[in-house]
């Protein structure tokens, strides 16, 4: 095995607005994967760069000013310009994962939940964006992200369009189809449904998630830590989708 | 106000209302020949049945207001459903973005400017749709004129007003005897070009004046008094004060920070949103106009008390609830977007600010040490601007800002207020990061425009630029407006020639505007043209040196200064009514609305603890790659300014630097920035509470031995009401101080940590409440002395530091609004943990021990086993007896003051943070 294998090469891609990038590039870094930041108009120039990676990520932030609601544009531009790639990319059963506006992205271009499902991410129930801290027990076996994760993440959220809608039938097929990644199990902070912090697609390869991992993955981001706490770090979930890309 | 037929041959409008909220619409208008497949495909982009409901051309009713931008204010929503069209191959020409509020009952225009739309940025209608703001087609260009300087005092006065120059009469001869020295009369643009150059808010001219004093003698001015302190301190870690966009600090081998405050209250008094968001878009700029990558925004507030009653507002004021509601979301609309962490500040509310609200808005930035140093702009060089488009938004804003505020001021400054752009702004950060080697002088475009930038920029050297090359928002701009324009997210960079082609490249890939005006000279004198027709020739020489010095007279303040104690029969209650006052509750509610964890480097947090609901002292940034960081501290007490401003600026140098030694900054390499809010300067009394504010400042710097790098003043922050009653604001300074932190894993943070552990007060306690929040809760309006300095505090902090150093300190928290009282409740709220304290050795009266503000104090928890070298740290550092043991944590969840009082912490935890969560 060549040391390009041991450290899969991730893709993280920067819309205009994008701000949580670099914090995603650390994390990936850090969890053993070669992160690479690139434009989403690079690799719509060039969609070969999907091709060469194992793994992508959609960062957080606020593509395109999230005018018309969180990730609608990014969406857009995605599922009108590299639908064909991005579901090759799943095809070869390679891991994808989007955070906060990355999530919302996903949703508009129905990679999440897949299956023709609908879902849909609102308005905080509160009306206000919030930065706060939230645990996340992670529900799904079926996602390669979360599947062997037991114990909660600690993490932040910083978001004012969280809030996980769908209707009753959609969530049961959600349920019973283990596509419910993750659940806030400290007080729900947006209204989600079901608590539900996460889903994933119908093969488990693809996740997307409102909270922030990637801003715990060193002891001392822990708003506890001056307390002595420690754990409850988001690097698990980076290393989960890691060790799939590295099987490719 | 001007209404359309929704019906116009190719308007088409979508209303759309959120299933949860549905009281206010958004509108989307869409100009364009679009066929019914194109509207259901649009609709599947704009619509998302989930969430939302939209029906095509509905109505407007009388019971409906719809509300909609003027041309010209910024509208980013707009250009995105453009974007998405072109994405779906769909043809439109133009789109706008507004909101339908339904009322409840019939409401005249008044009370819709006071609760539902802004003349200053926007229009309305009832019963039908209002016309789309649609950017200005106008083609007509208002060619330069000439405008002749009349010979008489009176004449040049009058010309002042009308133009809205700002100038004074020593000014405007100054600038006459420059045009009859080169036989000719200043164009529109030379004129406007002087007046923003030499405003209060450009040139600091009150600042830089001398000052006269009662018995006649003159003194240093007082940016010389502060420049002066800087020098005699000495730091070694000071690369650059008072110099440039921002100051600039070196703390280790490896990395520079570029620190910068900035005001913005005028623009957010008429405009809160846009005011403050664009306020926070500016000292960003500032800080990459200073050639560093920003990394956290910090914003401290002063606003009207909430809930202020309506007729308790001068006319042509905004309620206070509607500057808090904007200005906040205005800054967190900001930093969110473009992605940093705001983090340390504060929130104060006082009657005194209902028609002048503050907002001071900060920015850190960070660069590798070893990078060289910018030494152009060179003769040869390009001059590059780049970023946002330019419009008429924010004319005349400098000269705006420096002028006092009247009744029509909302009315009239309509075009000096702009919306941000923030995701424009990021891509000019990122374009900077990448190409940080590429140019040889940088500054962004804050007020005054591409007039001061090119201007600043061109000093000494002098720059040959063509208007005509400046993109543009919309045609029809005069080439003045052009040149004196504040439309935001705009820079200008000196590049050398042969570096032109690769600055252009990066450009391209990051999806920023450029455009290349001209070059820098090197003959000294600012040309500006418009299709080659000079309207613009001035001396860079007159511009910057011409300006006649100010002559301030300034009347001291003689402050009582007697220890005394107001009355408190019933301390228990009086802690608890501390604890909800505005000033000391949980700012909860603001601080979750900022995201201060983007990044990952936030080590300490604005709200800290067991339940993350305690306030902090000192906020603390470390990239997470590394193993040290900064701390960050703000000092801010208008309550002493009113009474004593030299002791209230000692005591908030104090406040900031005694925040960030609590959280485990150096006490010995403290940079301070300062930020001051006046009333009128031509007041003697006013401009001598200034003086010696200042003088406060300068003597706090050196017993700290922590120099000023950067400073920004906002003068003339009164409002002038249509009764002819005059509203000036309390002297208001803020103060940040910064320090590094050496070891981040040792951090110290305000809440209790382990029953059992010691209490320590440091610093010493006397009968103090000039300004306090105990006078200012119980109506004492007795003339009492506000805290005084404390020689000791600098030793006492630097012993501290070396406890904190190693690992002696659980926790540390300082006494300031509400005394130490407040102090302990904070640590036992954050903490959950309860404390019995015993006051005897703090002081013999109970409501001084409890109430008093003294300042330089600080609460340590120290583990019992460590008491005795935390001492010894104290008394190394040469401040023996200087503290105090005031009792232990408990488990029992009860706050016990002695025999004098007990308190569940439940109680406390419930009074501070009300329904903030």
């Amino acid at each position: 095995m060549t040391l390009s294998m041991n450290r899969p090469r991730a893709l993280i891609v920067r819309a205009p607005g994008t701000n949580r990038d670099g914090d995603a590039a650390f994390a990936l870094e850090k969890a053993g994967a070669d992160a690479h930041v690139v434009l989403l108009s690079e690799v719509l120039a060039d969609p070969s760069l999907l091709h060469r990676a194992q793994l992508l990520l959609l960062p957080g932030g606020f593509s395109f000013a999230d005018a018309l609601g969180g990730g609608r544009l990014f969406g857009l531009e995605m599922s009108t310009r590299l639908s064909d790639e991005l579901a090759a990319f799943v095809a070869c059963g390679k891991p994808v994962i989007g955070i906060c506006n990355g999530f919302q992205a996903l949703v508009r271009t129905g990679l999440l939940p897949g299956n023709n499902l609908s879902v849909a991410l609102g308005a905080n129930d509160h009306g206000r964006f919030v930065c706060d801290w939230v645990r996340l027990q992670p529900v799904s076996n079926k996602c390669v992200w979360t599947a062997q994760l037991d114990a909660e993440i600690e993490c932040p959220i910083a978001h004012g369009e969280g809030r996980f809608v769908c209707n009753d039938a959609t969530l049961a097929i959600l349920q019973s189809a283990d596509q419910i990644a993750l659940r806030y199990t400290s007080p729900n902070p947006n209204g989600s449904i079901d608590d539900i912090a996460g889903i994933c697609d119908t093969t488990g390869l693809v996740l997307g998630l409102m909270p922030h991992p990637e801003n715990h993955v060193v002891a001392r981001q822990n708003p506890q830590f001056a307390r002595g706490h420690r754990g409850g770090r988001g690097l698990g979930l980076f290393e989960a989708g890691i060790r799939h890309a590295r099987q490719l | 106000m001007a209404a359309a037929d929704a019906s116009t041959s190719g308007r088409h409008r979508l209303t759309l209302r959120a299933h949860h909220s549905r009281a206010v619409a958004t509108t989307i208008t869409i100009e364009g020949e679009l066929t019914a497949p194109d509207r259901s495909r649009l609709e599947s982009v704009l619509v998302d049945p989930l969430l939302e409901a939209a029906e095509w051309n509905e109505p407007v009713t009388q019971q409906q207001l719809d509300v909609g931008l003027i041309p010209g204010v910024t509208d980013t929503e707009a250009a995105q459903v453009i974007h998405a069209a072109s994405l779906l191959g769909i043809a439109v020409i133009d789109a706008a973005v507004g909101r339908l509020v339904d009322l409840e009952y019939g409401l005249d225009d008044h009370e819709i400017r006071r609760r539902y739309a802004n003349a200053v940025i926007e229009r309305w209608a009832t019963g039908s749709t209002v016309e789309p703001g649609y950017a200005l087609r106008e083609t007509a260009v208002q060619p330069t004129e000439f405008i002749d300087l009349a010979n008489d005092d009176e004449g040049l006065m009058q010309l002042s007003q009308q133009r809205g120059l700002a100038l004074d009469l020593a000014e405007l001869h100054a600038i006459r005897d420059h045009f009859d020295s080169v036989g000719r009369t200043p164009t529109d643009a030379e004129l406007e070009t002087l007046a923003q150059t030499w405003s209060e808010h450009c040139a600091h001219k009150s600042f830089r004046a001398d000052i006269v004093f009662a018995d006649g003698s003159v003194g240093e001015s007082l940016l010389d008094q502060l420049r002066r302190s800087t020098d005699e301190i000495a730091a070694p870690f000071v690369v650059s004060a008072f110099d440039g966009n921002a100051g600039i600090v070196q703390f280790n081998a490896l990395r520079t920070y570029a620190l910068k405050c900035e005001t913005h209250n005028h623009p957010s008094a008429i405009e809160p949103f846009g005011g403050a968001n664009t306020g926070v878009g500016g000292v960003i700029r500032d800080i990459l106009g200073a050639a560093h990558q920003p990394i956290a925004c910090t914003d401290i507030l002063c606003f009207g008390p909430p809930s202020t009653p309506d007729e308790h507002l001068p006319d042509g004021v905004l309620s206070p609830d509607r500057i808090i509601e904007g200005v906040i979301a205005g800054i967190a609309d900001y930093g969110n977007k473009i992605g940093l962490p705001t983090v340390a500040g504060s929130v104060l509310y006082d009657p005194a600010y209902i028609s002048n609200p503050l907002v001071f808005a900060g920015c850190i930035g960070v660069a590798p040490a070893d990078r060289p140093k910018l030494t152009g702009p060179h003769p040869g060089d390009r001059v590059i601007m780049f970023g946002g488009r330019t419009g008429r938004d924010g004319i005349r804003g400098a000269t705006f800002s420096s002028m006092e505020m009247d009744a029509t001021t909302g009315d009239v400054a309509g075009a000096s207020v702009q919306i941000g752009d923030p995701i424009t702004e990021k891509l000019v950060s990122d374009l900077l990061a990448d190409a940080w080697n590429l140019y040889s002088a940088i500054t962004d475009c804050g007020a005054g425009g591409l007039s001061s930038a090119v201007g600043e920029l061109a000093d000494g050297v002098g720059a040959d630029i063509e208007l005509y090359r400046v993109p543009l928002k919309y045609a029809g701009l005069a080439p003045w407006e052009i040149w004196l324009s504040e439309a935001q997210e705009r820079m200008v960079v000196a590049v050398a020639p042969h570096q032109l082609a690769a600055f252009e490249s990066l450009a391209q890939h990051h999806g920023v505007e450029l455009s290349d005006l001209g070059s820098f000279t090197g003959n000294g004198q600012l040309v500006v043209r418009h299709h080659g027709a000079k309207v613009v020739d001035l001396p860079t020489n007159f511009l910057h040196k011409g300006r006649p010095r100010r002559h301030l007279r300034a009347t001291l303040p003689r402050p009582a200064r007697e220890e005394s104690t107001p009355a408190c029969n019933n301390p228990r209650d009086t802690l608890l009514s501390l604890l909800r006052h505005p000033n000391i509750a949980s700012k909860a509610a603001v601080v979750r609305r900022y995201d201060h964890e983007v990044l990952g480097a936030t080590v300490i947090r604005p709200l800290t603890g067991a339940s993350n609901d305690g306030p902090a002292d000192g906020i603390v940034l470390a990239n997470p790659a590394h193993d040290d960081g900064i701390a960050i501290g703000i000092g801010v007490n208008p309550w002493f300014g009113l009474r004593d401003p030299e002791y209230m600026a000692w005591a908030v140098v104090d406040e900031a630097i005694r925040n960030v030694v609590v959280a485990g900054g150096d006490p010995a390499l403290v940079a301070l920035m300062d930020n001051f809010s006046w009333g009128n300067p031509t007041r003697d009394t006013t401009f001598g509470d200034l003086v010696v504010a200042v003088r406060g400042c300068c003597d706090a710097a050196r017993a700290y031995g922590a120099p000023f790098v950067s400073g920004k003043d906002s003068l003339n922050n009164e409002y002038l009401a249509a009764d002819g009653q005059r509203h000036a604001i309390p002297p208001t300074l803020v103060i940040t101080a910064v320090a590094p932190v050496v070891n981040v894993d040792r951090v110290v943070t305000p809440d209790l940590k382990a029953i059992g552990n010691v209490l320590v007060l440091l610093g010493h306690t006397r009968s103090e409440f000039g300004g306090s929040h105990l006078s200012m809760i119980s109506g004492d309006t007795a003339p009492r002395g506000v805290p005084a300095p404390d020689p000791m505090s600098p030793r006492l902090y630097r012993g501290l530091h070396a406890a904190i150093h190693d690992g002696l300190v659980a926790s540390a928290h300082d006494c300031s609004e509400g005394g130490l009282a407040i102090a302990i409740a904070e640590m036992a709220i954050a903490g959950r943990l309860g404390a019995n304290i015993d006051l005897g050795g703090v002081h013999d009266e109970i409501v001084t021990a409890l109430f008093s503000e003294s300042t330089g104090r600080i609460i340590c928890e120290v583990k019992p086993a460590h008491l005795d070298a935390f001492i010894a740290k104290l008394d190394d550092a040469g401040a023996p007896k200087c503290s105090v043991v005031i009792g232990h944590v408990t488990g029992m969840a009860t706050l016990s003051i002695g025999t004098h009082f007990d308190i569940d912490v439940e109680q406390l935890v419930h009074a501070f943070n009300g329904t903030s969560r």
